[in-house]
């Protein structure tokens, strides 16, 4: 057990992974320096500049070399610095890498990590604060996973890593920072949710930074007589249904909260899924469909709070 | 070896391939007619459904190349990648089940022509977007320096994929890690129905090249022997850790961009001057010139459609995948959860 932060959770992950299998390979813009957030601190000193690999500002051929490296028989972690960017990838990510395998009739598999953080940070505006899960849970082929905490972001990507398939992993820029307790031993399992925080009247999920703010939701709501079991998803696709359902069937309420637009989301996906096998009342709650502005006043507008997720849960369950 | 100092059973073996590649579009070619509702075309039965991009007159460009390189060497193609895959050491007839969507296929019916592969010799797939395979190779590359030996990579592409990005990204990135990539731009002269040329600003494929840093050979791209040379040449250097390396091999498409487009919009008198620098003729020439015999060529040219011939009887008796099929190869991380 060792006291860390989600960043350098995610770095030690990377670090493990890499001394236990030489097919690891990092490869991105600034990795050698340690990222631009320092989630990669330290590798290049360690394990050299041929597996953590500095490349140019080339996000097609970062993904797309990704995908030869892994047909090839390496274990390829890519760094795309944030999902907007990502977006100059997208023919590598959904027709080579996610298609590879099953075009190819089984004959190459395309195991790596692709990290793409998610989110608003401080002002970052439209082109550096988008939070994309659900395109990527649109395809066949992908596996998408948001931590929100740094035991996650260790166990999660060792787990990323290790799993085989293509994998959007999608850390979140405003929680490099969160600290937590980390313990590399007890692993994570892709696919499994876990419930944060108990409660009776309304099941809320959600993943990644909202998971905080649906706590504190949670929290305050408690205060006023609402009982509010919180779920943090983990992973987008494949998303554990038990876990949701079973929380879903108790309370009867399904409230889902993302940062992501609410339009498309992948909170209509969940929403959808349970009205249609327990018929419970649900609810979704998302950014509105706008682009996130600069100013803060503007960002804001984008922002689910907690105050909003308190409202949409006090709706559903009216007193 | 100079091309000009070729051996007569070398030149036959070359030729050999060639024919086998002919062959296979020509019949593949016989086996599309009427398949795809493109280009004026109507849809019915077709043994071969979907995009047929044939690579009849561009033979010569995978023939000679492919003859540089060994098991340990790795390709990637495009979705004009017959040619390569036979030049590679595949087999017609796993590749004629494939095209036939059957379970024998190499892809198992899931991949067609667009997306042909044979791992087992190196071969890492053709590729329905263009420019696409350039990162695949550049990260293939780094693999195989992580292993020991000499091998490299070739990566195919077309004269388009010169306009895409990732040829840019691709080449610059070989060229700051030295990898061991043979980049070939099989230049047909035409990017779907339009002339490439209208479509291109400045000296064209290896200027740009060697712009970014990756020198390389201009070649006729019809002459097998001259690409042979060309490549014996850039690969001695690649494998001599000398870094990237690019080839401009410049041919012609013969057909159209797909197998029933009957390619109107170039002029007869283009074809008919094309027609008179197909690989096969100028390759028989040459053999004639050193002492082969135009009889031995022949009875390579019925061998080589007698195998075809056989490759499309299979395929035609083969079984079709299961519908099951569908279902597998996807991913292991949530596998089942199909119909949600």
């Amino acid at each position: 057990m060792a006291r860390m932060n989600y960043a350098q959770a995610g770095c030690a992950a990377l670090y493990t992974a890499m001394q236990e299998d030489a097919r690891v390979v990092t490869l991105g813009e600034d990795v050698g320096r340690g990222g631009v957030f320092g989630q990669y601190r330290g590798l290049q000193q360690a394990f050299g500049a041929d597996r953590v690999i500095d490349t140019p500002i080339s996000e097609a051929t970062i993904m797309g070399a990704a995908v030869g490296m892994a047909l090839a028989g390496l274990r390829p972690v890519v760094e795309m610095r944030v999902v907007d960017f990502a977006l100059c990838a997208m023919d590598e990510v959904v027709n080579q890498a996610a298609k590879a395998r099953y075009m190819f009739g089984g004959q190459g598999r395309v195991p790596l990590v692709a990290r793409m953080p998610i989110g608003m940070w401080q002002g970052s505006a439209a082109q550096h604060s988008q939070s994309l899960e659900a395109w990527f849970a649109h395809i066949p082929g992908l596996v998408v996973v948001a931590p929100a905490t740094a035991q996650d972001n260790h166990g999660l990507l060792a787990a990323a890593i290790a799993c085989g398939d293509p994998v959007i992993y999608m850390e979140h820029k405003e929680l490099w920072g969160l600290e937590g307790e980390v313990e590399p031993a007890r692993g994570e399992r892709l696919g499994a949710a876990t419930v944060c925080r108990a409660g009776s009247d309304v099941t809320l999920v959600t993943w990644s930074r909202m998971v905080h703010e649906a706590l504190r939701a949670a929290e305050d709501a408690q205060a006023e007589g609402l009982s509010i079991e919180v779920i943090d998803l983990r992973t987008i696709w494949p998303w554990d249904r038990e876990t949701v359902f079973a929380s879903a069937r108790k309370t009867g309420r399904l409230l889902v909260a993302h940062e992501s637009v609410q339009v498309g989301g992948f909170g209509a996906e969940i929403a959808a899924a349970a009205v249609e096998a327990l018929g419970v009342r649900v609810k979704r709650l998302g950014a509105p469909r706008i682009p996130v502005g600069y100013s803060k006043p503007l960002e804001d507008v984008s922002r689910v709070t907690a105050g909003a997720i308190l409202g949409a849960a006090r709706a559903l369950a009216p007193a | 070896m100079s091309s000009s100092e070729i051996s007569l059973a070398h030149a036959l073996a070359l030729y050999r391939t060639m024919a086998r590649i002919r062959a296979f579009e020509n019949a593949a070619e016989s086996a599309s007619k009427g398949g795809v509702a493109a280009f004026g075309a109507s849809l019915s039965q077709a043994k071969v459904r979907g995009p047929l991009h044939l690579s009849t007159g561009q033979e010569a460009v995978a023939v000679g190349v492919c003859a540089q390189l060994g098991a340990e060497d790795l390709l990637t193609s495009t979705h004009r990648g017959h040619g390569h895959t036979i030049a590679k050491g595949a087999s017609i007839e796993r590749m004629m089940c494939e095209l036939f969507g059957r379970a024998t296929g190499y892809n198992g019916g899931k991949g067609g022509s667009m997306h042909i592969a044979d791992f087992s010799v190196g071969m890492l797939g053709a590729n329905g977007v263009v420019a696409a395979g350039i990162p695949i190779a550049v990260g293939a590359a780094h693999a195989l320096r992580a292993r020991d030996g000499n091998a490299l990579v070739a990566c195919f592409f077309g004269d388009g994929a010169i306009n895409r990005g990732p040829f840019l990204e691709g080449l610059n990135w070989a060229g700051i890690h030295r990898l061991p990539v043979l980049f070939v731009c099989e230049d047909n002269r035409w990017s779907a129905t339009t002339a490439t040329g209208a479509m291109t600003a400045g000296e064209g494929a290896l200027a740009r090249a060697q712009a970014i840093g990756v020198p390389g050979l201009a070649v006729n791209g019809n002459d097998v022997f001259a690409v042979d040379a060309a490549a014996a040449t850039l690969t001695a250097q690649i494998r001599n850790a000398g870094g990237p390396r690019f080839l401009h091999a410049v041919t012609y498409r013969l057909k159209g961009h797909v197998s029933v487009d009957a390619a109107g919009y170039r002029s007869h008198d283009e074809l008919a001057r094309a027609l008179e620098q197909d690989p096969l003729e100028l390759a028989t020439i040459r053999v004639a010139a050193i002492g082969g015999d135009r009889a031995a060529l022949a009875v390579i040219d019925a061998e080589a459609k007698a195998e075809v011939d056989a490759a499309v009887a299979v395929a035609d008796a083969a079984p079709w995948p299961q519908e099951a099929a569908a279902y597998t190869d996807i991913q292991d991380t949530g596998a089942g959860r199909w119909r949600e």
